[in-house]
C-alpha cells in the first residue's frame, strides 16, 4: 500500500474523486436558474416590453449575473403583442429551453393565452406587467405571481384622486376593446361625480379631433384618458394643440404619463397628474441604487413597466436564495414566492392570497426639474396598503 | 350639436383627408404609371418623419427639420428606387407585395435599430402650438389649421406640375397609357426614379405634417397606408384628381361618422345599446362607402385607363 499513494496517477485520481464529491453538492448551485422572458420586442408596443427586458437584464447585472447564487440564464423571446405568437413561443421556452419561470409579458390578451400551458406546465410565471381580472379571481393560480398589479388598480387611483380633488363632471376615453372597458370600470368604482361622456374610440385610432371638439362642446371640467402607448401621445398632442389643456384637467394611469410618453411629447404635458406604484424619485434606498444605475446602463430614464422588470428579477432571486437554489421543490419555491423577501423599487410590497400586490399608489404630476427636464414628481399617497377587487373571488388551489 | 360644432369637424375633415391626399398622391402616380404596388409607401411616411423629428431635435428648429427631411426623404426614395425597386417593375403584383412588405420590415428594424423603440419627441413650432379664434368663440388648433393650407398649396402644385410641365405631361402619358407612352418616352427611368422620389418627398411632408399630432414611433407607416389605399380605390388608380377627391371624402366621412353616429344611435336606442353598435358602424363606415364606390364605379371615381 506504502507506495500506492506515492504513486502519481492514484494520487491523481484520489484528488479527482474527491474534487467530484464536492462538486456534486455545489452542481445545483452552479447550474444556472433559467428564465424564459417573454415580451413584446416589435409593433406598437415594443417600447414597453424593451422597457421591461431592461429592467429585468439591468437586475441581473447588477447581482453579477446570478439569481439567488445561482447563474442566471436569460432567455429573451418576442411575443410581438399576439397571443398566437407568445403561446407558441411559451411553449417553446418550457419545452425545450425548460425555462424554471417565464416572465416579461405586457399584453393582458398575450397574458390568457400563455396562462394555461403555462400553469399545467407547473412552471412558475411572474408578471412583469399584465395583471387581468381573470387570473386575480376566479382562475387564480398557484403558478402565477404578480410584480406589478392588477390591470384596475392605476384607475382605481385617478378615481379616487379624483373625487379627492373635487372635480364633478369628467369626461371618460377609452379605447373600444376588453382592457379599455375594465379601465373605465375600476375608474368608476372610486368615482361617484357625474360623468359627461363616456367614449370608446377605435383601437389605435390616430385622430382625435372629433371626440376633442366633443368635449369642447360638454365642457366637463376633467377628462380621464386610458390610451396606452401611442393613442395617449396622439391624444395629449392634439388635447393641447386645441387648447383644452387650458379650462379641462387631464388625468391619466401612469403607463399613459411616463417617461417614454414624456420624451415623444415633452412641455405640451406639464401639469397632467397620473397615477402609479411607482415613481423614480421614490425615497428608499433600493430605488435611488435603481434608478441611477439604470440611467448608468440605459441613458434614459426608467419607466414603471422598467421597475416592474426590475423588481421581477429580484423577486425571482429571493426565492431561489430562499430555497437554496432546489426550484424542483415546487411547494417550497411557492412558499418562498409568498413571502416576497426582497426590497422593492416601490417601497411596501406583499402578496394577496390571489399572489397580486398588495401596495400603496401614488399620484404623480407632469413638472420641470431643477435641471428644467420636463418629469414626473410624486405628489402624495392615494391608496396605502391597496388590494383588489377581485381577490374575494379566488380560492387559491393547492399544488 | 350646433353650428360651430359641425363647422369644426368640417375642418378636422378636411385637414385630416388632405393629409391623406399627401400620402395617397404618391401611392397612386407610382400605381398608375409604373403600375406597381408598393407596401413600403408607408415606410417612406415613417423615415420622413423621423428624419424631421430628429434633425428639428438637433437644429432646434421645426422648420429645419422639414426642410431637410423632405429633402432627405425624396433622396432616400430614389435611392431605393435605383437600387431595388426598378427590378420589380417587370415582375406581376404578387412580387411586387413580396418585395415591398420585405422593404417595409426591414425599414421598421432599421428604424429601430438607429432610433430605438422609443417614439420621437416632435411638438409643432411654437407660433402654432395654441389655438386661434376664427370667429367669436370658436377656437380652432392653428397647427391643423396650418396643416390645411399645406394640403391645398401642395395639391395646387401637383396641379401645375401635372397638367402644365413637360414631366407632367409624359406623367399623363404614362398613367392613360404606358406602352405607348414608353415607346415614345426620350428617358422613361430617369422620369420614374423622379416620380418615385416626388412621392417620397410627399410622404415626408405628411410625416412631417402628422408628427406634431401623431406618435412618431416604428409602425406608423403601417395604420395609415391601408386609408391610402382605400384613398386610392376610392378615387380611381393613377389619378391625382382622384386621389385629391377620394381623400376629402374618407376625411370628411371618418371625422363625420365618429361624431354624428353615435348621436344618432344614442337618439335612436339609448345610450348604453349606442356605446357599443356606434362604434363599430363609424369604424367600418368608410369601408362601407369603398365596396358603394366600387359596386357602382369599380374604376374608382376618377378613373385614368379609359
Amino acid at each position: 500500500m506504502f507506495f500506492a499513494l506515492r504513486h502519481p496517477i492514484l494520487r491523481t485520481a484520489l484528488a479527482a474523486s474527491t474534487a467530484l464529491a464536492s462538486m456534486a453538492a455545489t452542481a445545483q448551485m452552479n447550474e444556472p436558474v433559467k428564465i424564459g422572458l417573454l415580451s413584446t420586442l416589435s409593433g406598437p408596443g415594443a417600447g414597453l416590453g424593451v422597457d421591461i427586458r431592461d429592467g429585468f437584464e439591468l437586475a441581473v447585472k447588477l447581482n453579477n449575473g446570478k439569481l439567488g447564487g445561482r447563474p442566471a440564464e436569460v432567455i429573451v423571446a418576442d411575443d410581438q403583442g399576439s397571443p398566437d405568437v407568445g403561446r407558441q413561443t411559451a411553449d417553446r421556452l418550457i419545452k425545450r429551453d425548460k425555462a424554471d419561470f417565464l416572465t416579461g409579458i405586457v399584453f393582458s390578451n398575450v397574458m390568457l393565452a400563455v396562462a394555461p400551458p403555462t400553469f399545467q406546465s407547473k412552471t412558475f410565471y411572474i408578471s412583469a406587467n399584465a395583471g387581468p381580472s381573470q387570473l386575480a379571481g376566479e382562475q387564480c393560480s398557484p403558478y402565477f405571481f404578480s410584480a406589478a398589479w392588477q390591470n384596475d388598480n392605476l384607475h382605481e387611483a385617478v378615481g379616487q384622486t379624483v373625487m379627492d380633488k373635487g372635480f364633478k363632471k369628467v369626461a371618460l376615453i377609452a379605447p373600444n376593446y376588453p382592457a379599455g372597458k375594465d379601465a373605465l370600470t375600476g375608474f368608476k368604482r372610486y368615482y361617484k361625480g357625474e360623468v359627461a361622456s363616456e367614449t370608446y374610440t377605435q383601437l389605435n385610432q390616430l385622430d382625435y379631433g372629433a371626440e376633442l371638439s366633443q368635449l369642447r362642446a360638454t365642457k366637463p371640467d376633467a377628462v380621464y384618458i386610458f390610451l396606452p402607448g401611442g393613442m395617449g401621445i396622439n391624444f395629449i398632442k392634439q388635447f393641447v394643440g386645441a387648447g383644452l389643456s387650458k379650462d379641462i384637467t387631464l388625468f391619466g394611469p401612469g403607463f399613459s404619463a411616463d417617461e417614454d410618453v414624456i420624451k415623444a411629447v415633452g412641455e405640451p404635458m406639464l401639469g397632467m397628474f397620473n397615477s402609479s406604484q411607482w415613481g423614480h424619485d421614490l425615497q428608499n434606498a433600493a430605488n435611488r441604487k435603481f434608478v441611477s444605475e439604470f440611467e448608468k446602463a440605459y441613458g434614459r430614464k426608467p419607466t414603471l413597466y422598467a421597475a416592474q422588470g426590475y423588481d421581477a428579477a429580484r423577486l425571482i432571486d429571493a426565492a431561489v436564495r430562499d430555497t437554496k437554489g432546489k426550484l424542483d421543490d415546487k411547494a417550497a419555491v411557492r412558499k418562498a414566492l409568498e413571502a416576497a423577501k426582497f426590497d422593492s423599487v416601490r417601497g411596501a410590497f406583499k402578496f394577496n392570497k390571489n399572489h397580486f400586490p398588495i401596495q400603496d399608489y401614488f399620484l404623480r404630476v407632469i413638472v420641470k426639474d431643477a435641471q428644467g427636464n420636463v418629469t414626473n414628481r410624486t405628489l402624495s399617497t392615494v391608496f396605502k396598503n391597496h388590494s383588489d377587487a377581485y381577490v374575494g373571488a379566488c380560492n387559491m388551489p393547492a399544488l | 350639436m350646433n353650428g360651430i360644432l359641425i363647422l369644426e369637424q368640417m375642418l378636422n375633415g378636411l385637414q385630416f383627408g388632405l393629409m391623406l391626399f399627401l400620402l395617397a398622391a404618391g401611392l397612386t402616380l407610382v400605381f398608375g404609371i409604373m403600375d406597381m404596388i408598393n407596401l413600403a409607401h408607408g415606410s417612406l411616411y415613417m423615415v420622413g418623419a423621423y428624419l424631421i423629428a430628429s434633425i428639428a431635435q438637433a437644429t432646434g428648429s421645426f422648420w429645419m427639420g422639414l426642410g431637410f427631411g423632405i429633402i432627405g426623404s425624396a433622396v432616400f426614395g430614389m435611392l431605393l428606387e435605383i437600387s431595388v425597386l426598378r427590378r420589380l417593375y417587370q415582375r406581376d403584383h404578387l412580387s411586387q407585395v413580396l418585395g415591398t412588405f420585405a422593404i417595409l420590415l426591414m425599414a421598421n428594424e432599421g428604424v429601430r435599430l438607429i432610433w430605438g423603440s422609443q417614439p420621437l419627441l416632435l411638438n409643432a413650432p411654437a407660433e402654432l402650438a395654441g389655438p386661434v379664434e376664427i370667429v367669436a368663440g370658436f377656437y380652432y388648433p392653428a397647427y391643423r389649421l396650418f396643416i390645411i393650407g399645406v394640403g391645398l398649396l401642395v395639391a395646387g402644385l401637383l396641379y401645375v406640375l401635372i397638367a402644365h410641365t413637360r414631366i407632367g405631361m409624359q406623367v399623363r402619358a404614362g398613367a392613360s397609357n404606358r406602352e405607348m407612352a414608353l415607346a415614345m418616352g426620350a428617358n422613361v427611368p430617369r422620369l420614374f426614379t423622379a416620380i418615385f422620389g416626388l412621392g417620397a418627398a410627399l410622404c415626408a411632408v405628411a410625416g412631417g405634417m402628422l408628427g406634431p399630432l401623431l406618435s412618431v414611433q416604428v409602425g406608423m407607416g403601417e395604420s395609415i397606408l391601408i386609408l391610402a389605399f382605400v384613398v386610392i380605390v376610392i378615387g380611381g388608380i393613377g389619378s391625382v384628381r382622384g386621389a385629391l377627391l377620394g381623400a376629402l371624402i374618407v376625411g370628411m366621412v371618418d371625422t363625420a361618422g365618429r361624431t354624428l353616429v353615435p348621436l344618432l344611435f344614442s337618439a335612436l336606442m339609448g345610450p348604453v345599446a349606442a356605446a357599443n353598435a356606434a362604434n363599430t358602424v363609424a369604424s367600418i363606415l368608410i369601408y362601407v362607402l369603398m365596396a358603394a364606390v366600387l359596386f357602382f364605379k369599380p374604376r374608382g371615381l376618377f378613373p385614368t385607363h379609359g
